[in-house]
């Protein structure tokens, strides 16, 4: 399966609240969509990335959401709401819940993972999932900016998800259920606007195990 | 988007009158009549928000009398001066006499010397003023410094000073931006890099290959790639925000310093920026350094000087020819530049010469200069070629300094998520002039070339020495001294009559200009004979430094770092008990 797409990153689109005097660690908001695309489809099928964080330089509380949908009301997408804790200069713990959705079928897990950058700029997460069914996932998230200029910037990412059990309604299957390569290049106009070309390649492997 | 600083400024630079929808406000600038020096021994000072026009677009400032920078206030030395501030702000406000020796209730730091001036009210400053120099003033109150609150300070000696001159002018630098102050430092706690249009980029990398080979290039970036930093972090916020001023004007509208051939002229020069280094020159002219921080030092000619935030040089200049020089002011991350002409008549304009090149961190900065470590490299600013050159004579020059004894006041350290970095091998760097200025060709100013101008031979001896390491969370844009921010920290005690010797190390990769409100900061230079007396100490990347301070002022008082956005963390309480 590869995909060459074109979408939109956005940064920063909630509004700036003007604070009166000079805290230290004022509440701040940040909105990042990484991937926004329409596709030209008869589904007219709508692709999204993105995550929303509000709060403070220690503590936070992160939405991160991903998924496709079509005008016929199909839905595939995982979310996850938690609240980070910034626990080592460049690493935050995360816990909270994760709601997965595949066209009918639905899952809410428990969720605990750590997010930040690793050695030579890795923005890494691992997320660890439990759900009522007591499978067990394990969800891998890595990335890389290089800067080909100042304003062209390609992203190679890698993505894994792995589970205890298989769940056919979810197109989860156990083992690595999922493995995705992709590259993103995108061109930041400001910082807050950088239209981007998208290619991946991506395995979903369930069916196989 | 290099180049967006110099146009930025082709629109005319003015402060709109203000609107006089009001009669009030019409009164209140009547008074003010667009004074740019006030002399005396008494003065009035509104704040207000005044709309102002700086690059091209409106925006609105909190400015003292109408105008930035504010009127130079011109007092003399023994008088007492009574300034009488108004705040028609709808915040509190206040301002801080930046280098003067005053009782603390007179300091200006809400919070700490007094409530602060609240909106409508007037506050009534009057001290005895002890001392004479070019110094300046600001608020202390939230970002209002950032927004057009400064202007500068003249106190005439009441002795003949021991040079002479024949007409003086005020250089005050700024840095402007039509943004919010708090939405830079939003966008800096989102992303630390959000104004640095320098990085790293493949391209670098790959020019590093060609030059030494892949192995050498990816070894000489591991310890950066590791320990997450980036050697292109000159500057927070920068030139792509920033317009950079010269006594309010910018580049294209131009402060003029007019001159007459065989003059001899003093330029007082101010750096009131909220965040901007600047390294100044006068292309063809040397400049003798006669005083920094409002003290004397001994003169000597320069032909660059770095000038840090809050900073104060005079420096003499003698014009030998009929035409017109550049006053040239480039911010340290060179994403732009202030400048000015100094000619002889307004219509010759100087032009700007090029910038330098964009400087580039090094070990040495990193506070690992251990020896040869980042010679191999042949890292371009290579300060580790000048180290190792000079190293013996230097070993001598700062060994007395390593070794004086004195007892330390251990105080708590953190080294938890504050903290990002930590110098291993700090120096003392004196005659270093810092990243970008290291063999560029020019005789630049090095805090190692400040000789006190009077003798400190008698100045009593350190009775105790307390530590303190600048620390910082770039990834998180936190800031804080020994890994504690202001917020969680306790009040750093004094004691009144005692010496104390103050050791910075700084575990960043940014200079931070150190400020002590109330008392004298004496610089530990190599020579105990003629400690420089300054109010505003920078302490270099990855290096230390030390000073004296005579604690004879009671009460509580601000010491702080004087970047605007590194301040409300990296902050203390000091109370002399």
């Amino acid at each position: 399966m590869k995909k060459i797409v074109s979408g939109l990153m956005v940064m920063f689109a909630l509004g700036q609240t003007a604070q009166a005097s000079m805290e230290d660690d004022p509440l701040v908001t940040m909105f990042l969509m990484d991937r926004f695309e329409v596709l030209d489809n008869d589904e007219n099928t709508r692709v999204w990335e993105g995550s929303f964080w509000i709060g403070y330089d220690i503590n936070k509380l992160y939405l991160y959401s991903e998924g496709e949908a079509t005008s016929d009301g199909l839905e595939s997408s995982q979310n996850e709401l938690v609240y980070s804790r910034a626990m080592a200069p460049f690493w935050d713990v995360q816990m909270g819940l994760a709601y997965d959705k595949s066209d009918d079928a639905s899952k809410t897990w428990v969720e605990i993972a750590i997010s930040g950058l690793a050695p030579y700029y890795f923005e890494t997460r691992a997320a660890l999932l439990v759900n009522g069914e007591g499978n067990v996932g394990l969800r891998l998230d890595a990335e890389y900016e290089a800067l080909l200029t100042q304003k062209l910037i390609l992203t190679p990412s890698l993505e894994a998800d792995l589970y205890t059990k298989d769940d056919p309604d979810m197109h989860i299957g156990s083992g690595i259920s999922n493995l995705e390569a992709g590259l993103r290049l995108r061109y930041e106009f400001i910082r807050e606007l950088a239209p981007l070309y998208r290619y991946y390649m991506g395995k979903n492997i369930w069916k196989y195990t | 988007m290099r180049r967006r600083t110099f146009v930025k400024g082709v629109a005319v630079t003015s402060l709109l009158t203000l609107t006089a929808t009001d009669a009030e406000a019409r009164t209140r600038s009547k008074r003010i009549n667009n004074r740019n020096i006030l002399r005396g021994n008494e003065f009035f000072l509104d704040i207000d928000y005044t709309p102002v026009n700086i690059t091209g677009k409106n925006a609105v400032a909190t400015a003292i009398n109408g105008q930035i920078p504010a009127p130079t206030l011109v007092w003399k030395e023994g008088e007492t001066v009574t300034l009488h501030v108004t705040n028609h702000l709808k915040k509190t406000s206040s301002i801080h006499w930046h280098g003067i020796i005053l009782p603390a209730g007179m300091d200006g730091v809400p919070g700490l010397s007094f409530d602060g001036i609240a909106p409508g009210e007037t506050f009534t400053y009057t001290f005895k003023v002890r001392q004479h120099g070019t110094y300046w003033y600001h608020s202390h109150s939230g970002f209002q410094e950032q927004t057009g609150m400064y202007g500068a300070i003249i106190i005439q000696p009441k002795r003949k000073e021991p040079f002479a001159y024949d007409k003086d002018y005020v250089v005050l630098l700024s840095d402007w931006s039509d943004e919010k102050p708090e939405t830079i430092y939003k966008k800096l706690k989102k992303m630390s890099h959000y104004y640095n249009f320098s990085r790293r980029t493949v391209g670098t990398f790959l020019d590093e290959v060609k030059e030494k080979g892949l192995a050498n290039a990816f070894s000489d970036r591991k310890m950066w790639n590791q320990m997450r930093m980036n050697d292109r972090d000159l500057s927070d916020v920068t030139g792509y925000t920033y317009t950079f001023l010269m006594n309010g004007k910018n580049p294209a509208t131009q402060f003029k310093a007019l001159f007459n051939r065989g003059e001899k002229i003093r330029l007082r020069f101010v750096n009131a920026s909220a965040m901007t280094f600047f390294d100044v020159r006068i292309p063809g002219l040397k400049m003798t350094v006669v005083a920094a921080d409002g003290n004397h030092v001994k003169p000597l000619s320069i032909e660059e000087f770095r000038i840090g935030v809050a900073e104060t040089y005079d420096v003499i200049v003698e014009p030998a020819d009929h035409k017109a020089y550049a006053i040239f002011a480039q911010s340290i991350d060179r994403s732009g530049y202030a400048m000015g002409s100094f000619t002889p008549k307004t219509s010759m304009l100087a032009k700007a010469p090029a910038m330098d090149p964009k400087p580039v961190l090094t070990h040495t900065d990193m506070g690992m200069d251990m020896g040869q470590m980042d010679h191999g490299g042949g890292m371009k600013c290579g300060s580790g070629m000048m180290m190792s050159s000079k190293k013996d004579l230097e070993k001598d020059k700062y060994a007395k300094m390593e070794s004086q004894r004195y007892p330390i006041t251990q105080l708590p350290m953190k080294r938890g998520l504050q903290t990002t970095m930590k110098a291993v091998a700090p120096k003392y760097r004196l005659d270093d002039p810092g990243v970008g200025l290291r063999n560029n060709g020019r005789k630049v100013l090095t805090y190692a070339d400040l000789k006190n101008r009077y003798s400190t031979r008698k100045a009593k001896k350190p009775d105790r020495e307390i530590i303190l390491h600048l620390t910082g969370n770039m990834e998180r844009y936190m800031w804080s001294i020994n890994g504690i921010k202001y917020a969680d920290s306790k009040p750093l005690v004094f004691y009144y009559g005692e010496r104390i010797r103050i050791t910075f190390i700084n575990d960043t990769m940014m200079n931070h200009p150190m400020h002590l409100h109330g008392m004298w900061s004496d610089l530990e230079t190599g020579d105990d004979n003629h400690l420089v007396r300054k109010h505003t100490v920078i302490v270099q990347p990855g290096a230390k430094i030390s000073y004296r301070v005579t604690v004879d002022a009671r009460g509580a008082w601000a010491y702080h770092c004087h970047m605007l956005y590194h301040m409300a963390g990296m902050f203390r309480k000091v109370v002399v008990a």
